[in-house]
């Protein structure tokens, strides 16, 4: 399920710092909530968030129920050369995705 | 009946006073709930907390917590050798007193992370960094909630 919007400037001048933004689809359901009939709703939420630049990590998250509803993430790092940044999304219930971004740094 | 927070919460309190009186009175972090306390000692250890360096952007007042925008951000350098390790956010009342760990190194050139939170509760956030010679730094926000997250039941 491609379900994510990567937003990554395209082209960048070496050691600028630039922004990277990061929106993924998922319900995070915290596990606090109850059905009307008083089940409690399980837990379903993105755990982990990871974003490697050219296989380096360069930011990783933790988060938790208190997350909002499709995670959003924004984050800086250092232009050094022209590459691929890897993101990565680990959940509960075996959720996994990814997606990626390219960069030109000139 | 499920337990409610509240007696959750003094349960929670109870245990934390009888297990952790040296820390408690080492340290109190304001008057902040139990679990909050127990949660940032669970990252910070006995260190000490300073106040400063750590900026926190949050609005004031959200009228739907269920999607609060915030931005943490830490004066630092960001050099190899003197750089931000983490930042740690804490709420008060939510379930759970974990928001999220945001680990940096010196090749983030800005110490800068922004999310959405929920909030349950009209209350108080925690923005702790870790920097990397082990120093902790903290802010705090207030924040008022006029439609909590969390609460409403799924039909």
């Amino acid at each position: 399920m491609a379900a994510a919007l990567i937003n990554v400037p395209s082209r960048a001048k070496r050691g600028d710092i630039i922004e990277i933004r990061t929106l993924t689809s998922h319900i995070m359901e915290t596990g606090f909530r109850h059905t009307m009939d008083g089940t409690l709703v399980p837990r379903d939420i993105i755990t982990s968030f990871t974003c490697r630049y050219n296989g380096t990590e360069i930011f990783r998250a933790d988060l938790f129920p208190a997350i909002a509803a499709n995670p959003y993430l924004s984050f800086f790092t250092i232009a050094k050369e022209s590459g691929k940044f890897e993101f990565e999304w680990i959940g509960d219930n075996g959720y996994a995705s990814t997606a990626s971004a390219s960069i030109t740094v000139e | 009946m499920p337990t409610t927070r509240r007696q959750f919460l003094s349960l929670a309190g109870s245990v934390t006073a009888a297990g952790a009186i040296p820390i408690v009175t080492l340290r109190p972090l304001n008057a902040t709930p139990a679990m909050l306390n127990t949660a940032i000692r669970n990252v910070v250890g006995e260190a000490a907390i300073r106040t400063g360096k750590v900026k926190i952007d949050i609005p004031p007042l959200v009228e739907n917590g269920n999607t609060v925008p915030m931005t943490i951000s830490v004066a630092s350098p960001m050099t190899a050798d003197d750089y931000v390790k983490s930042i740690h956010v804490f709420n008060e009342k939510n379930p759970q007193p974990n928001i999220g760990n945001f680990y940096f190194n010196p090749s983030s050139g800005r110490a800068q992370v922004s999310t959405r939170i929920r909030l349950a509760d009209t209350q108080k956030v925690v923005a702790i960094a870790r920097l990397s010679d082990d120093s902790f730094w903290q802010v705090t926000a207030d924040v008022v909630v006029t439609l909590a997250a969390c609460t409403e039941e799924v039909n």
